[in-house]
């Protein structure tokens, strides 16, 4: 991927993430892994290469929330069957459904500005939930909240992947973050970004929070920190 | 969670908030300006009575007088009301002349860059150009009557609606375009259901701001163009020329009122449609 400016943001870039996969990219900050999602959403188009993706649902989560300000809760996380046509009553049904399972139940009437940062985050996943999404990308999105809110939604996020059985991509600069989520860890170099080591992640689901202070956790959380910081230079 | 407590304060819930303490806060809005009024009206006689000596003092009637002279008295009020009606409906035209020009521009100019480029220019010189050297033009084209005031007071009010509608429509954020764009929404549902209604709170501003101008349009136009019904720039031009001193003070006093009344409707709107959700920063109307 190389942008009109001259900048090269990615190279020789290939991984397949299958049904049942959660994959995580970390790499340091511009290094081109926010670009990699826009390419594989289909909001950038690639300089070269090809890309497959199920377009059809995808999830997706920013590193900021991006509600809608002006909408409540409920309507925020409708947007998208609004946005794709979907009846009235299956919206509401829908959007309830991502609502209960995010934990936001009985704030569907609040607006974005009575929420907290990890409660805005909720409801933008529940938005992306609602379209049953078959893959779901993440771009950074606990980056903002603080740490045991961040702790929480990742405990979250892997229960969520475990029941609604998406593949999923995820983007984040936290080791532990990457490592606790993932099946599969891909480290990337700073620019262009290239793909410089994959770490499968062999713990069962679902997975403790306590799983963190794990030997074997620490371990490998340990062999990828190495990898990183050998891919700074 | 610190939602609750937030949602106490907006919604008007007898329950959660208690009269005492929306008495306290009636009060604590409506004094300070009270003061300073007050204030401001002790300020005057003072000028009127001490530091005017007597046959200087039409230079400031003492504001009793101002009353008296300028509403109390039947013939001066059926004119001061004429003149204010004609001048509210000037206004009132100009402005929604302006808000149709100026939405339509507005939309046009967020829809490609291109556009914007090529006619924001034309709109800052508009907006640069003194209505007094446009005074005979406009009177060539349009004649001395309603239509020249209203001319006048579109020029003056168009500005701030086209700058903030467009600086509106324009401040979603990227990511939340982004979605729109992920979903393949149309042109139209992205302006609907995104661009517009982040909008909305600079609109209201823009709004604000020129339903004041719009006054101040219409009495300007009113001053040189007086063919038809007097407005207050011609009561104003009277009385001066008069030196009417109680008449003109009252004429003054009318036109600003004027102003307020349309500043804080808008700003009544404004809470009304945004309030619920923006965080807005205006004067309590």
């Amino acid at each position: 991927m190389v942008f009109p400016d001259g900048t090269e943001a990615l190279r020789d870039i290939s991984f397949t993430v299958d049904k049942g996969e959660f994959v995580t990219v970390v790499g340091p900050s511009g290094c081109g892994k926010s670009t990699l999602l826009k390419i594989a959403s289909g909001l950038l188009e690639p300089t070269g290469g090809s890309v497959a993706v199920d377009r059809d649902h995808l999830g997706y989560v920013f590193q900021d929330a991006t509600l809608l300000q002006w909408r409540t809760v409920r309507a925020n996380v409708e947007l998208f069957s609004e946005l794709n046509d979907v009846p009235t009553a299956e919206r509401r049904q829908l959007a309830q459904e991502a609502i209960d399972l995010v934990g936001l139940k009985g704030f569907e009437n609040h607006y974005p500005k009575s929420l907290s940062g990890g409660m805005k985050m909720r409801c933008s996943l529940a938005r992306s939930l609602t379209l049953k999404p078959p893959v779901f990308l993440f771009d950074e999105p606990f980056g903002a909240v603080d740490e045991i809110t961040r702790e929480h939604l990742n405990s979250e996020t892997q229960q969520l992947f475990q029941n609604e059985g998406f593949a999923g991509l995820f983007i984040t600069h936290s080791i532990s973050e990457a490592v606790f989520l993932s099946t599969k860890v891909l480290v990337m170099s700073a620019r262009p970004g290239r793909i410089v080591a994959e770490f499968d992640i062999p713990f069962d689901y679902p997975r403790n929070p306590e799983l963190r202070f794990d030997p074997d956790f620490a371990e490998l959380s340990g062999r990828v920190s190495v990898e990183l910081r050998g891919s700074h230079s | 969670m610190t939602t609750t407590d937030n949602q106490a304060t907006e919604a008007p819930d007898p329950a959660s908030a208690p009269g005492a303490s929306r008495a306290a806060k009636a009060s604590r809005a409506v004094l300070p300006p009270l003061g300073l009024g007050l204030a401001l009206v002790g300020l005057w006689y003072y000028v009127s009575y001490i530091v005017l000596e007597d046959k200087r003092r039409f230079l400031l009637r003492p504001i009793h007088q101002v009353i008296k002279v300028g509403f109390m008295d039947a013939d001066n009020r059926t004119e001061e009301l004429q003149a204010l009606w004609s001048s509210t409906r000037i206004a009132l035209i100009g402005l929604s002349i302006a808000i149709s020009i100026g939405f339509t521009l507005a939309i046009i100019m967020s829809q490609a860059k291109v556009v914007e480029k090529a006619i924001f220019p034309y709109m800052v010189t508009l907006q640069a150009i003194p209505i007094l050297a446009v005074v005979p033009l406009i009177s060539f084209w349009f004649g001395t009557g309603a239509t020249s005031r209203i001319v006048v007071c579109v020029m003056i009010s168009l500005f701030p609606i086209i700058v903030n509608t467009l600086f509106g429509l324009q401040s979603a954020e990227q990511g939340a375009h982004d979605l729109f764009t992920l979903h393949h929404a149309s042109r139209m549902t992205r302006l609907r259901k995104l661009m517009f209604p982040a909008a909305l709170p600079a609109i209201f501003a823009g709004l604000r701001i020129s339903a004041g101008l719009s006054v101040i349009g219409a009495i300007v136009g009113d001053f040189f163009f007086g063919k038809g019904d007097a407005g207050i720039g011609q009561l104003l031009r009277r009385h001066a020329s008069r030196l009417n001193g109680e008449e003109l003070l009252a004429s003054v006093i009318l036109s600003s009122l004027l102003g307020v009344v349309v500043f804080g409707f808008f700003g009544w709107i404004q809470k009304r449609a945004t309030g619920r959700w923006h965080d807005a920063i205006s004067a309590e109307a």
